[in-house]
């Protein structure tokens, strides 16, 4: 049996008569001789399901889960099973894009609904569908920025924002002629001054990033202000999960608001899929890229949601499209939609400040260690820098840790690159960590260092 | 009846999931000049309202599970199960993107071995798995391009060629990477014209785009002589991979040419849509073009695999970590099970449903190309709007009713009223017999009762929308509190 192909012999034959061949190979007759390939591809020969999997498990066996203090853009959260079981309904997850609204009313609305807590979370006006996760969301502002700045070239970038996110904002402006200007930090955070100095004609806008690179939270007073007199935007890139306790982008008068909704239902899985959110003010709302849903009525006047405000899209507007996405991550903003609605506001701020507390425990706990500087130069919530006396000292403390499967932080010098990292930890902590997984971590430390 | 939003099934108060008490001392609240000042207003459900709302709203949807989708270009083939399980494997998905390398060897052999299979495929050298979609390879791909010519100081290839039929996402992608567009137009036979390519080919083009079988179904016959021509003026060739699975293991891209290859694997490679992502769309590339790859790479040192940052030419990176990794891993699951063989066959098997559904349905409507077709075909519903109103739109919504997704309407572009089907291999004989019935049915009802298919769908959870109203007063969240959008 050929997997996953019904046909029979018989079937064969009969379909090969309807069309009037007499063979299979008599189907590619189009292609010319010189280009068919004649090999076998050097792939090997299909497996039972049960060798798959076996093959798969053992796979699976070769990587070490273990107690996770990784951050930095992807977080080890609980996610409820009832979110799980939901998100993987059939008619959810074999569905395409819903084109045709009057079969896809429930995807449809789950949609709308998703667009609808990202307008509550950021406080924004209008949300789109999702893209791919975060760090692209990042790059998408930026070319909305651009759009909407006569003559502009440059955006700027905090140097506190997600190192990958600038990595990928390079990749983006590679070749179009648009300059993406790094701003140096002040002190672990945004150089919110600095920033305003280099504001000038030719910037469209500013990408800023709160919990930022270290999980400090960055202070945004004045900055809008400064960014609009100057006739730029201003985009803050937030974890959906720091959003019921630290001011909104809304609150902080951003005009873009952007982040990836993994926090919220979406497993680690080796960082993807992830989903990205962006929400714009209304004046922006024909300028947003990818998918959007919208309420309206069917002939008969009862409520119905579709796919609206296409004329921005790729499949309408071609090369002058406001972004070539298509396909973008709707399973995943499906899920991150169950699980908001799950554990609700109440969960959510649980959550929030349950993972602030364990962080801040743990933070205390390591403080004591006087080569040790822990989280100090701005409030943080769940996630901190730990700076070591040097990197051989951090590596003996990592080691020591993934003895007992911890992963312990993530080194923010691999990331960065630069030499005044090298030393620097980031430790994420979150509501799914124990007391005695932290009091574990501390006591590995001290027995480390003394 | 419509179902409620959640925002309208929340009641204050109501819990739907309890979190472990803390067992923590209770920390400080932010500062108060960083903390929220007006709380998000998000639902509030009891599980049990939870697991009913998705249920329902799953129930008003459709996918490849309950029947036939020959949505054209989309290969809506089936998801096999096994996969689900596969991705919910714990040491996959538990799995945090920056653990040490030597803690997911496991998890970087799939991807390696993934890509190496991909690259078996299309003939090609190597290639990333970090593009989130389709679109985002083409993105990729395109980089590459740019950065192979900057690489050699060409700075004048700023254009990149794109034929009238090709998907919209290409022309977008193109002009998103900095490339100005020239369209070339499709000759009578429905393949590229090659006396038109000729003209524009000079020092300016970087590549063309294309798709081989094109959007119409049919092969570019032409592709060595195109190839040839486009090499000879210093230019590349990018592969659009969304009808790979009508040549796989039949034709191997990089034989044809192609410099640049993206696959998307929620086609081709069975990983579900999920209502619009996530996808997966690897890059493959020959070895010329290997340097330009994004960051990170993954190689092998002694016998062990890790990340590779060090390449200076590389365009960097295009995804925050390294890609949808479970549809990765799901695609990998299905090249396991498919095996050379069973690969060769899927495509075999997919070029055979769409020429028998293309046979038996000759006659019903115009054909604008005649002979074979590859995985799909385009009829045009032309006829039957000039005489009887109905177009491609109304056979579509007949459809709905009858237990059917419609074909890809109105693409590609240069058909007019067209429907672009593609059945699929994992459609039977019986399956592909009904839709055959079924439009038969419709095609009679065009001309005895046009108004039937003017009115449909019928029995469907809605009727036919007001679309004008959606996009002329857009209403894009739910009001809350009377706080609405515009």
């Amino acid at each position: 049996m050929i997997p996953y192909i019904p046909h029979t012999d018989a079937d064969r034959r009969h379909m090969l008569e309807a069309i009037g061949l007499a063979s299979m190979d008599d189907l590619f007759s189009d292609i010319p001789q010189e280009v068919l390939y004649r090999g076998d591809l050097e792939i090997d020969p299909g497996l039972s399901e049960e060798e798959v999997l076996n093959r798969l498990r053992s796979l699976a066996a070769m990587n070490r889960i273990g107690t996770c203090f990784l951050g930095m853009g992807c977080y080890d959260r609980i996610i409820p099973s009832t979110v799980k079981s939901l998100a993987s309904l059939p008619s959810f997850v074999t569905a395409y894009t819903p084109y045709q609204p009057e079969i896809s009313q429930g995807l449809l609305q789950a949609i709308f609904e998703f667009q609808s807590m990202v307008c509550s979370l950021t406080g924004m006006d209008v949300a789109n569908a999702s893209l791919y996760d975060g760090p692209t969301a990042a790059a998408e502002a930026a070319a909305m920025m651009l759009a909407s700045k006569r003559k502009s070239t440059t955006v700027l970038v905090s140097e506190t924002v997600h190192p990958f996110t600038i990595q990928v904002l390079q990749t983006w402006a590679l070749g179009t002629g648009f300059v993406i200007r790094i701003v140096p930090e002040r002190t672990c955070v945004a150089d919110v001054e600095l920033i305003g100095s280099s504001l000038a004609p030719h910037v469209a806008g500013v990408v800023v990033q709160s919990p930022n690179r270290y999980g400090y939270l960055e202070d945004y007073s004045g900055l809008a202000e400064r960014v609009h007199g100057t006739g730029s935007l201003l985009t803050i890139s937030s974890d959906p999960l720091s959003l019921v306790l630290q001011r909104s982008q809304a609150e902080w008068g951003a005009d873009i608001a952007i982040g990836d909704m993994q926090p919220l239902g979406l497993p680690t899985a080796f960082g993807g899929p992830s989903c990205g959110y962006m929400a714009v003010r209304e004046p922006l709302m024909r300028k947003i890229p990818g998918r959007i849903v919208g309420q309206t009525v069917d002939i008969e006047g009862k409520r119905a949601y579709t796919l609206t405000l296409q004329a921005r899209e790729q499949h309408i507007k071609r090369e002058r499209a406001t972004s070539n996405i298509c396909s973008n991550q709707a399973l995943a903003a499906l899920t991150a939609t169950i699980h908001i609605t799950l554990v609700g506001y109440n969960g959510m701020l649980e959550a929030a400040a349950l993972s602030r507390d364990k962080a801040a425990y743990l933070a205390r706990l390591l403080e004591k260690h006087k080569s040790l500087s822990v989280g100090k130069a701005a409030p943080f919530w769940c996630e901190f820098p730990v700076v070591f006396r040097d990197a051989s000292q951090m590596e003996q403390v990592l080691t020591a840790l993934k003895s007992r499967d911890i992963h312990g932080g993530v080194r923010l010098g691999a990331l960065t690159g630069r030499a005044e990292d090298e030393a620097t930890l980031i430790v994420a902590v979150t509501e799914k960590r124990t007391r005695e997984e932290l009091d574990t971590y501390a006591h590995v430390v001290e027995e480390v260092l003394g | 009846m419509s179902e409620p939003s959640v925002f309208e099934l929340s009641k204050p108060g109501r819990r739907g999931y309890a979190y472990p008490v803390s067992d923590v001392p209770v920390g400080q609240d932010l500062p108060a000049h960083l903390r929220r000042k007006d709380p998000p207003k998000l639902p509030e459900l009891s599980e049990l309202a939870t697991v009913r709302h998705f249920s329902r709203l799953a129930r008003m949807s459709f996918g490849v599970d309950y029947g036939l989708y020959p949505l054209g270009s989309c290969t809506m083939k089936y998801n096999p199960k096994m996969h689900n399980e596969v991705a919910a494997l714990e040491g996959f998905a538990r799995l945090h993107p920056l653990q040490d390398d030597d803690t997911v060897q496991g998890a970087l052999m799939v991807m390696e071995r993934l890509t190496a299979s991909l690259g078996a495929i299309t003939g090609m050298a190597g290639g990333t798995v970090q593009p989130s979609a389709g679109a985002h390879g083409e993105y990729t791909g395109l980089k590459i391009i740019r950065a192979y010519h900057l690489a050699r100081e060409d700075h004048a290839r700023t254009k990149m060629i794109v034929p009238v039929s090709a998907h919209g996402t290409n022309p977008a992608s193109a002009a998103l990477t900095g490339f100005s567009i020239v369209e070339v137009p499709t000759d009578d036979r429905g393949l590229v014209d090659t006396k038109v390519l000729e003209t524009l080919l000079d020092e300016t083009v970087a590549g063309i785009m294309l798709t081989n079988p094109n959007t119409l179904g049919l092969f570019e016959r032409d592709i060595m002589k195109i190839a040839s021509m486009v090499h000879s003026c210093g230019a590349l060739l990018y592969y659009d991979g969304a009808n790979m699975n009508a040549i796989m293991g039949m034709v191997r891209p990089a034989d044809m040419g192609f410099d640049v290859v993206h696959l998307n694997l929620h086609k081709t490679f069975s990983t579900p849509h999920g209502g619009g992502g996530p996808g997966a769309g690897p890059v493959l590339v020959t070895k010329r073009l290997l340097p330009f790859l994004p960051r990170p790479g993954i190689k092998n040192i002694g016998n062990a695999l890790c990340m590779d940052w060090e390449e200076r030419s590389s365009i960097g990176k295009v995804s925050g970590f390294w890609g949808n990794f479970l549809v990765l891993l799901r695609a990998y699951a299905y090249v396991l099970t498919m095996g050379c063989e069973g690969l060769r066959e899927a495509s075999r098997h997919a070029v055979l449903n769409a020429n028998y559904l293309r046979a038996r349905m000759n006659g019903m409507f115009l054909r604008p190309y005649e002979g074979l077709c590859m995985h799909e075909f385009v009829v045009s519903a032309q006829r039957f709007k000039e005489q009887y109103g109905v177009g491609a739109l109304d056979f579509s919504k007949a459809l709905l009713d009858r237990g059917i997704h419609p074909p890809t309407m109105y693409f590609p572009l240069i058909v007019h009223e067209a429907l672009m089907i593609e059945p699929t291999e994992t459609e039977s004989l019986e399956d592909l017999d009904a839709f055959v019935t079924i439009m038969a049915e419709l095609v009679g009802l065009a001309s005895t009762d046009p108004d039937h298919l003017l009115r449909s769908p019928l029995h469907t959870e809605v009727r036919r929308l007001d679309e004008v109203r959606a996009a002329k007063n857009p209403s894009l969240r739910h009001c809350i509190d009377g706080m609405c959008t515009t």
